[in-house]
């Protein structure tokens, strides 16, 4: 296997007596999707949140695109190249679409600290922004404010962000998330065509949509690591099914 | 509006002297000096969501620069302005780096404390006049010239700095920097998950707005000739937020008509009565509650409703 882009290592993380994060060791490939799933309460978004530097574990290390981030702050790890989606919606709704985009751009298009010329008729941010939201099948609502989106065109938007920061890594945080059926397949589709293009870490509950995009499966449970291997290989786990698969599945 | 605004501003001193009410243009121009001060706070409360409960303390900062460095003979503007800013940058860097590392209530009250702090400060500067403040003799010069001599003269510098301060807001909002800023008012973790330290951007436009306070504060030193701590104190940081409010926040303009719909009203409601302030107080209260964008907001329905007919 070839150099990961992400590695935990003895990741560990408690709230109270309760250990939410319990020496997790992970490693993301430099491609293919890279899926966690588990229960309610296992610890996934605390667990991406300690990816991401939301969270600080208290003890372990995070490795990202080789450079230790454990102890960086959020923003320096996202110019290293991590971006993610969130559980909950995260955009600006009074900003534009187009405008919530362009402002990802920024990010890594040299200085923000520019205090002349109207940032939103740059060419050089909207012309990014606009290819990314065309991207995920947003083009046309460029100029609406974001707040007066779908449900679903918001999940869409937040990868549209996501892309236009030209990440190393995008970790999806339930990316399916409150979406119906059609909406559910646009984004299983629209994250197959990326993800010959960038890694991605996906926790998500859909078991269809990560059986349908994933390359690799970790199954967290109580904050650990039940199992760790290929979609077929998890599938017939009978540790997994026993505990969170289920009969169903 | 914001163009209306200013030609109105720019007509009072004749009008005033035609009238015969020469101590109109006072009243303006000391309107036009919180304006100044309510413009940089907009910044901060209606742009980044930062109320700043000790923004007098940039006034009183620049006005006792006026003030101390004429008790030592220095007067030129050359000097004056420059020192003015760089101790309000200076004041804003170091309290801003620590209030911005916390958020709401507590940073009022942390901004709060450092207004305190100033005032404080400012009272026991016993060569400085203390408690009682100090008068300035000598109004602030150029290069040796005195151009702030008459009142009129004086009127216009303030118009003039004003509008200077204006525009380059309206730049600073607009620009790359500006959008970082709002964008953080909106969603401090999305603009950090995208790789902005948004401390750094909170940081630079309270310095932004602390000089703007402290330019104020050399302008109301040179309009009433006189400075004491009460410049600094924490009603008149209250009040300058009530400006912003009153006007209707985050949209600048909104400011100067606020610091200037306040003084009038104050002006006029003392006029009536001397209990003045037993309507002034529910007043406020009214448009704040019932009116959020404050009389821009109130201005901007009413034209809609007449523009439909």
């Amino acid at each position: 296997m070839a150099e990961p882009i992400l590695r935990l290592e003895g990741l560990c993380k408690s709230y109270g007596g309760l250990d939410v994060t319990d020496h997790v060791d992970l490693e993301v490939a430099p491609s293919g999707v890279h899926a966690v799933i588990g229960p309610n309460g296992a610890g996934k978004t605390t667990l991406i949140n300690q990816i991401c530097g939301l969270v600080a574990p208290d003890a372990g290390r995070i490795v990202f695109a080789g450079h230790d981030v454990t102890h960086r702050p959020v923003h320096a790890r996202a110019r290293l190249g991590l971006a993610r989606s969130f559980q909950i919606t995260s955009i600006l709704p009074a900003f534009s679409t187009l405008e919530n985009v362009a402002l990802a751009v920024q990010a890594h298009a040299g200085s923000s600290f520019r205090l002349f010329g109207r940032a939103d008729r740059e060419e050089v941010l909207n012309g990014p922004a606009y290819a990314a939201l065309v991207e995920v099948g947003l083009g046309e609502r460029a100029h609406v404010p974001a707040g007066s989106l779908s449900h679903g065109e918001k999940r869409a938007l937040e990868i549209a962000i996501a892309l236009a920061m030209d990440p190393k890594l995008l970790l999806l945080d339930e990316p399916m998330a409150g979406t119906g059926r059609e909406e559910t397949e646009r984004l299983v589709h629209l994250l197959q065509g990326l993800k010959t293009r960038l890694p991605m870490v996906l926790v998500e509950h859909d078991m269809t949509a990560v059986f349908e995009l994933a390359d690799h499966v970790s199954v967290l449970i109580y904050g650990r690591i039940l199992a760790s291997g290929p979609p077929e290989a998890i599938r017939a786990d009978r540790q997994v099914i026993a505990a969170y698969l289920g009969e169903g599945e | 509006m914001p163009l209306l605004l200013f030609i109105a501003l720019a007509v009072v001193p004749p009008l005033a002297s035609m009238a015969g009410q020469a101590h109109v243009t006072g009243l303006f121009a000391r309107g036009m000096i919180f304006a100044l001060a309510a413009l940089g706070l907009d910044l901060l409360v209606g742009y980044g969501a930062l109320v700043s409960f000790g923004h007098a303390a940039f006034v009183g900062l620049g006005a006792y620069t006026v003030a101390i460095l004429g008790a030592h003979g220095i007067h030129d503007a050359a000097v004056v302005v420059p020192v003015a800013v760089v101790a309000a940058a200076a004041f804003a860097a170091a309290t801003g780096a620590i209030s911005l590392r916390t958020r709401g209530v507590y940073f009022i009250m942390i901004t709060l404390a450092f207004g305190q702090m100033a005032f404080f400060t400012a009272s026991s500067l016993a060569p400085y006049g203390g408690d009682d403040g100090l008068t300035v003799s000598t109004r602030t010069t150029l290069f040796g010239y005195a151009p702030l001599g008459r009142d009129v003269a004086l009127y216009y510098v303030i118009f003039a700095v004003l509008a200077c301060a204006y525009g380059l807001m309206r730049f600073l909002v607009a620009s790359r920097f500006g959008r970082v800023f709002r964008a953080a008012k909106e969603n401090p973790v999305r603009v950090a998950a995208l790789g902005f330290d948004v401390y750094r951007f909170q940081l630079a436009a309270y310095m932004v707005s602390g000089v703007v306070g402290a330019l104020a504060g050399v302008l109301l030193a040179n309009a009433t000739e006189f400075v004491s701590p009460a410049y600094m104190s924490w009603r008149r940081s209250g009040e300058l937020i009530i400006m912003v409010l009153l006007g209707g926040m985050g949209s600048l303009h909104g400011a100067i008509i606020g610091a200037l719909a306040f003084l009038l009203l104050e002006e006029w409601l003392a006029g009536v009565t001397e209990h003045w302030k037993i309507i002034f107080g529910p007043l406020l209260v009214v448009v704040v509650l019932f009116a959020r964008g404050g009389l821009v907001g109130i201005g901007a329905a009413l034209a809609r409703r007449w523009w439909r007919g």
